[in-house]
């Protein structure tokens, strides 16, 4: 058990080595560099030159990841090229932020994702099912801006029920942002519980239809029963590795519906950060969503295998 | 050709698959007959009709700089096409071949590069491309290859585990034992065999990237403007969307019809060929 966890979490850090390399030798392999990129076409002779002594980027590129490397790791990011300022304290509260508008969404969308998930799967193609399905399947293949846009304009615009735009500065109190999350959120909740709710749906048919229901059906055990005792602690473990993998995907997401929405977050700094062509910047936010992606799995897989002892007994 | 009919036949008997294919060929016909058929210049830019309501001479109004918006809705969906088929062909195809070649090869190699693409799907699509359009700029000379490779990241996991239910079936040891090249196995035995799913997954792809282009205009980061697109034209009305609804609803009804559409097709077709498993989420 305990060699099982150690390996997980050791490759974890391998995967994440792997990252660090992917974000930083992708662009070495591209024509041009963060100097390039940020001046435009006014880099050029002398401009360019001071910029590259400046961000360093006239020694080798391998003396310059193991800098880039060792810095990371405690904890510097590194300058930001349109701020001047360290990318660690422009980063820090955006991250924060982030994470606040991501566990809203997911406190609210895995409990509703489950229960619709085992409400389709207990009623097989009836027509609450065909209902849940459809309204999922809708609700993961429009894309979020249109999602976002579509509840903009019913709660905010027609309804008035509350903002559209969050106009919060980023250095807000929780619980204010927590206030204003509720639109971005419920984007969000929209598409994670839509996919989650497929993957809880197909696994209660498929225990459903597992010879041990079918002996407690049999036995005459209360059909009550057999949900609480059988269908659901079976259904819900090989769910969990997939929220995993679904939290990862809803940070892709969280860089568009936090632009919808204007919400200070990582994302929205992301898109600022291209349109400024701050490449440091951009590096460094793609590496901590890296960062977050890795951890989220490694904790899904590791609550999957507290809760089955059957996965302890296999090899990873 | 024949089994190419009798696939699309049996998609047509499916109610959903038929209105999905029919929303499709729609969407089709539109983007390559627009040009022809647009009553205005989708560029021009005009004072005197800024946001009218729909009439007559503007059949879906006109946008807060007095444009067209029949004429860019109908057009708006041409350019993302374009880039989208490039890139999903560009994805297939690196993707598809690694896959089956890591497959078949496998040992330290197969390892190996599995490890890489782990680590690359693990910054989410959009980072990835984002850290690409800095360095690299927009449009689509730029977005095609980096949507391609990014894109092509599922494509090799999805093409190296349809491969793996093969490489052990008897006629890939036999074509070993008489000496084919690894090539000629891949190419010959192997390919054949995944054709299916791996064209099911190319349609996935498609709307895929075709999500991912418009978020990118949307965010201004895809399609370049004098050229009209629904995610651009989205972002641009949005802050007026209370006093002129016509101006969003309409890209928003023709983007979200193509991408329904799609997606009922692609369902009904992974049923005909007997493809239980479609990959739905972006992604591993």
């Amino acid at each position: 058990m305990f060699r099982l966890i150690v390996g997980r979490a050791a490759s974890s850090v391998v995967t994440l080595v792997l990252i660090s390399l992917v974000v930083f030798i992708g662009l070495e392999l591209m024509p041009g560099d963060a100097c390039t990129a940020y001046l435009g076409r006014d880099g050029k002779g002398a401009v360019l030159d001071s910029c590259r002594e400046r961000m360093g980027l006239n020694r080798p590129a391998s003396e310059r990841f193991l800098e880039w490397g060792g810095k990371t790791l405690s904890g510097d990011l590194g300058t930001s090229m349109q701020r001047d300022r360290p990318i660690t304290e422009i980063v820090g509260w955006r991250l924060r932020n982030t994470l606040v508008l991501s566990a809203v969404a997911a406190l609210a969308g895995i409990p509703l994702a489950i229960l619709l998930g085992v409400m389709a799967g207990l009623r097989r193609d009836g027509p609450l099912d065909l209902f849940i399905s459809s309204t999922a399947i809708v609700a993961m293949t429009i894309p979020e801006f249109i999602s976002a846009t579509l509840l903009i304009l019913i709660f905010a615009v027609s309804l008035g029920w509350t903002a559209g735009v969050v106009t919060i500065g980023y250095k807000a109190p929780i619980l204010d942002l927590v206030a204003v999350s509720v639109l971005p959120a419920a984007t969000l909740t929209l598409i994670l519980a839509a996919h989650i709710m497929r993957m809880v749906r197909s696994s209660v048919i498929d225990v459903l239809e597992s010879d041990y229901v079918l002996m407690a059906r049999l036995k005459g055990v209360p059909w009550r029963q057999i949900v609480w005792r059988h269908v659901l602690p079976n259904s819900l473990l090989p769910a969990i590795s997939v929220i995993g993998l679904t939290i990862a995907w809803l940070l892709g997401g969280v860089v568009i519906v936090e632009s919808v929405f204007n919400y200070p977050g990582l994302g929205r700094l992301a898109v600022d950060a291209v349109g400024d062509r701050d490449l440091p910047l951009v590096q460094a936010i793609a590496l901590l969503f890296g960062i977050i992606y890795v951890i989220t799995n490694l904790a899904a897989d590791l609550i999957a295998l507290l809760l089955n002892p059957r996965l302890r007994t296999y090899r990873t | 050709m024949t089994s190419v009919l009798a696939t699309l036949g049996a998609i047509l008997r499916r109610p959903s698959g038929a209105a999905g294919l029919a929303i499709v060929v729609l969407h089709v016909l539109i983007a390559i007959s627009a040009p022809l058929i647009v009553p205005h210049d989708p560029a021009l830019q005009d004072s005197a009709t800024i946001l009218q309501p729909p009439s007559t001479v503007h059949l879906f109004g006109t946008d807060r700089l007095g444009r067209d918006v029949f004429s860019r809705t109908l057009l708006g969906g041409r350019e993302a096409m374009l880039i989208t088929t490039l890139s999903t062909a560009f994805a297939m195809a690196w993707g598809g071949v690694l896959g089956v070649l890591v497959a078949l090869v496998g040992g330290k190699l197969d390892a190996l590069v599995m490890r890489v693409v782990d680590a690359l799907v693990s910054v989410p699509w959009i980072l990835l491309v984002m850290l690409f359009v800095t360095a690299l700029g927009t449009g689509t000379a730029a977005l095609v290859p980096v949507l391609g490779f990014s894109y092509g990241l599922s494509v090799v996991y999805l093409a190296r585990s349809a491969a793996l239910d093969f490489v052990t079936r008897d006629f890939v040891l036999a074509a070993q034992a008489r000496g084919e090249s690894q090539w000629t196995i891949a190419s010959r035995e192997l390919l054949p065999n995944v054709r299916d799913s791996l064209a099911v997954q190319g349609a996935m792809q498609w709307s895929w990237i075709f999500l991912a282009v418009s978020s990118l205009s949307f965010l201004g980061m895809g399609v370049a403007p004098p050229a009209p697109d629904w995610g651009q034209m989205i972002s641009d009305s949005r802050g007026i969307m209370r006093t002129a609804p016509w101006t969003v609803i309409w890209p928003m009804f023709f983007l979200s019809s193509l991408i329904i559409g799609i997606n009922l097709a692609i369902d009904a077709w992974a049923k005909v060929l007997g493809i239980d498993r479609v990959q739905r989420t972006p992604g591993p």
